[in-house]
């Protein structure tokens, strides 16, 4: 039984961890239609943030939860106005624009951090002993913090005149534009609050990662996954594809260990793109948001 | 008189999208050597009952028959591989090769080479493209865009021909040299055209189906549409 | 037909390369050699996605997929069999056959555009984790350990036939630039045989492709199969110059300058991109010697430059303004021409 209960524990933190790794991302790409390869380099940038902070004495909560959304949002808004919105409507040369920025970001970081790991921040919260196992914490607060950011996404999409125009312009760029929504303005709202997420998400993660100039690398492709599965709606294609490849992934390392769970991980993702080409969403849950 | 053969039918055929039935129950054959038009008002469901027959779109029920074999869902190649050249309404052309190179591709599918290539060249002069053959065809006007493309599917010398507006933003000079176009090709094969232009109808047409609200509303000459009243109304009408 | 049949520049290019060939060894230094080893096995992965992407317009983001795959397979099999004739066609066959594997996933799902990318891109970095945690004795395949981060011996080319007639690296050099040689000989060729033309076809409309009665899903699973096939060739050359294969042939970095050379080079020529990636590694080789300017940071602006600014690449935009220039001369010419006929008409 306790077993069990800690198995769970460990899939469930699994699948929140995808979550929350991959919803900026998917913010983005739900919204405009693309791929941002810099976002392991956004998670970068809010682990570096924390680790800057802690180190200069702020609160780890502060720097966490608020200076690192705070930064990493800023740096996206400005990377929309400096080159992301010269390339609307070229999808291909803004994948390679933003491949291009996350070089940029891993070597500007080289530059000024040096290549190995910074400091290490110890992850707060202590263990939780369940019978004979114990859990981290600090994993399940994370859980919590992953409910919620999909929560908050929910209400943000459903009650707020923001959330309305969104909805508009992930059915139909053109006809909210038509309407008088000044869709530029949306995207680069957008972009902010995708870069934002996704520093909270780099923020919360750098005490159990650790950080590195090429850290990003590591979540990346599990992030590709998880959006390209869930397909264009937000919220239910992050959270149906995290919960899905999750499950596959603890299931399979615990059964085998942790390098075959990240292969069954990616052909479970490849199979699935086979049957459902435009992701969850394209088949299931059509009017999800 | 002898019954000719029936080269295509559908039977109750079927596109719905969520709660929209562009078609609706369509039950329609087409005899060899025929040409038939088809034609309607905007959202009359007559290019979406094209696409069902070329391959491009699934029906949701129904079945479309080429020769008694059943295509419902092909893919769209598997389709061409029956013989059935398919001019599509939005303008698809290789934009980045010579009018010469769309043409070949066509031809090289069913040729061996030396016999590609005097097709291509015979099909350049028979659609007048002679002026600009070496010229990439994302550079050529509209009309001569349209001319390469029927170029592809006459070069592949098939037996049926389903044409999407064909005439759509030409001259008139270049309409009438499509309709001449469009007889010359009868004289070999089967087909179908859907269209606008009624002066362009009135060009070609022996018999033409009617499509109103997702189905086939009268099948005639166009002389008996043009006099029909129901016809006018929900047709014509809107061209007065 | 204008699309060029004659095979006459691509001819000149390979007599330029030949020539290159032989009066390198007597010119530079026999390190230089050695490192040239490892770039030409660069600059095959280069042309294979300058086949892949430039003419059959698959955007494949993860092409060291198959360069990795290619690199191991030939350090394990060269490892095992103990020498490299039967290793070279096993690397070649590997990568083919997982390219055959993952292209059927994809074409026949009909995966494109953004999620094609994607997904060649994490599947070349699910094989650098996978292959970083293959450290410990009881990852071995044969004889050969994989080693995890260190990675595995990739062992010298040899006379074929004979292990024991271990090649000397000049003529490593000469062997693999043959190779380089002959890729780029034979893609020139296979985009002007009728597959190739088709392939170009499906990457300008592939509507029309299908309407026509090509069946695309096959035609690209086929040209994707020989670019594979080819970056795994440039594999065994880049294991055999380095003499080591790591998991880094699969890193992200790995694949992003991959991506680079093509960019820079041009999607839609050959020689562009080999150039480029001749060009770019010496920049990077020189940029290593000194701490100033991080690697990462220079390959970063270039995209970000290339992207905005040459979005078509050196080559092609370099073949514009000749033939512009071709063109003005002309149009001077016949003006010169007409006045000459017509002497009394202007003032």
């Amino acid at each position: 039984m306790d077993l069990v209960v800690s198995l769970a524990l460990q899939i469930l933190y699994g699948m929140a961890n995808l979550a929350l790794i991959s919803l900026g991302l998917a913010i983005v790409f739900g919204m405009m239609r693309v791929i941002n390869l810099a976002h392991g380099e956004f998670l970068m940038l809010g682990g570096y943030t924390v680790v800057v902070a802690t180190n200069n004495g702020v609160n780890i909560w502060i720097a966490m939860l608020v200076l690192a959304p705070l930064v990493v949002g800023v740096i996206g808004v400005v990377v929309e106005r400096l080159l992301i919105r010269w390339l609307y409507g070229r999808m291909i040369d803004t994948l390679l624009a933003t491949w291009g920025l996350s070089l940029l970001c891993i070597g500007l970081v080289t530059s000024l951090f040096g290549a190995s790991t910074a400091t290490t921040i110890s992850p707060p919260l202590g263990v939780i002993t369940i019978g004979a196992y114990t859990s981290s914490g600090y994993e399940m607060f994370l859980i919590v913090v992953t409910a919620l950011l999909l929560l908050a996404g929910y209400a943000a999409l459903k009650l707020t005149p923001l959330g309305l125009v969104a909805r508009g312009t992930m059915q139909n760029a053109e006809m909210s534009s038509a309407l008088g929504v000044s869709t530029p303005r949306i995207y680069m709202i957008t972009f902010g609050l995708g870069a934002a997420v996704t520093g909270l998400a780099g923020g919360l993660l750098a005490p159990i990662t650790g950080v590195l100039p090429t850290i990003g690398a590591v979540y990346i492709a599990k992030a590709f996954i998880t959006v390209i599965s869930g397909g264009m709606a937000i919220l239910t294609g992050t959270a149906s594809a995290s919960v899905l490849l999750g499950g596959v992934n603890g299931i399979v390392a615990f059964l085998t260990g942790p390098t075959i769970g990240e292969v069954a991980l990616l052909v479970a993702a490849i199979v699935l793109l086979r049957l459902m080409p435009r992701g969850i969403t394209g088949t299931f849950f059509r009017k999800g948001l | 008189m002898k019954q000719a053969e029936t080269v295509l039918e559908a039977r109750n055929l079927s596109m719905h999208f969520g709660g929209v039935r562009a078609v609706d129950g369509v039950d329609f054959t087409l005899s060899e050597n025929e040409l038939r038009c088809l034609i309607g008002p905007n959202g009359a469901g007559k290019s979406t009952f094209f696409k069902c027959l070329t391959g491009q779109l699934r029906p949701t029920a129904g079945e479309v028959l080429i020769r008694d074999v059943n295509v419902t869902g092909r893919e769209p190649h598997e389709i061409g591989a029956l013989g059935v050249g398919i001019k599509t309404q939005v303008p698809n052309v290789f934009e980045g090769l010579t009018t010469e190179e769309n043409i070949w591709i066509s031809a090289r599918r069913w040729h061996r080479p030396a016999r590609a290539r005097t097709l291509t060249a015979e099909t350049v002069e028979r659609l007048r493209l002679g002026d600009v053959r070496s010229d990439p065809v994302g550079q050529l006007a509209h009309g001569q865009r349209q001319w390469v493309e029927l170029g592809m599917v006459v070069a592949a010398e098939p037996w049926l021909v389903l044409l999407d507006e064909p005439a759509a933003g030409m001259t008139h000079e270049e309409t009438v040299r499509t309709a001449e176009l469009i007889q010359e090709i009868n004289s070999t094969a089967t087909l179908i055209v859907v269209e606008h232009d009624m002066q362009f109808i009135r060009m070609i047409s022996r018999k033409v189906t009617l499509f109103h609200e997702g189905g086939i509303l009268m099948e005639d000459t166009m002389e008996a549409i043009s006099a029909d009243a129901r016809a006018r109304q929900i047709y014509l009408g809107h061209r007065a | 037909m204008r699309l060029p049949r004659d095979l006459r520049g691509t001819l000149v290019i390979a007599a330029l390369g030949s020539g290159f060939m032989l009066v390198a060894p007597e010119v530079l230094a026999f390190f230089t050699i050695i490192t040239l080893s490892q770039v030409i096995g660069l600059a095959i992965l280069a042309l294979s996605l300058a086949l892949v992407w430039g003419f059959g317009g698959i955007l494949c983001f993860g092409q060291t997929a198959f360069f990795g795959l290619g690199a191991y397979a030939y350090a394990v099999a060269a490892t095992n069999i103990g020498g490299s004739t039967g290793a070279i066609p096993i690397a070649i066959l590997v990568a083919a056959a997982f390219a055959a594997v993952l292209g059927y996933f994809i074409f026949y799902g009909r995966v494109s555009d953004v999620y094609l990318a994607i997904i060649t891109l994490t599947v070349a970095l699910i094989l650098y984790s996978l292959t970083r945690r293959t450290s410990g004795p009881e990852y071995k395949i044969g004889n050969a350990l994989l080693g995890g981060f260190n990675g595995t011996t990739a062992p010298p080319l040899n006379i074929p036939g004979d292990p024991q007639a271990v090649l000397f690296p000049e003529h490593t050099f000469y062997v693999a630039m043959i190779a380089l040689i002959a890729a780029y000989v034979f893609c020139s060729w296979l985009v002007r045989t009728h597959f190739g033309r088709v392939c170009i076809a499906i990457r300008e409309n592939e509507t029309r492709a299908e309407l026509l009665a090509y069946d695309i899903r096959l035609y690209k699973l086929g040209i994707f199969m020989i670019g594979a096939a080819l970056a795994g060739l440039g594999g065994v050359f880049f294991s055999v110059g380095v003499s080591r294969v790591t998991p880094d042939v699969f890193s992200l970095s790995q694949a992003a300058v991959a991506i680079i050379w093509v960019i820079v080079g041009g999607r839609g020529t050959l020689i562009g991109p080999v150039l480029a990636t001749f060009a770019l590694h010496y920049l990077t080789a020189s940029l290593g010697t000194q701490s100033i300017l991080n690697t990462n940071l220079v390959l970063g602006i270039v995209l970000i430059i290339f992207v905005l600014l040459v979005p078509k690449g050196v080559v092609p935009t370099l073949a514009d303004l000749v033939e512009l220039r071709r063109q003005r001369r002309i149009a001077r010419l016949r003006e010169r021409w007409l006045r000459a006929r017509r002497p009394h008409t202007g003032r």
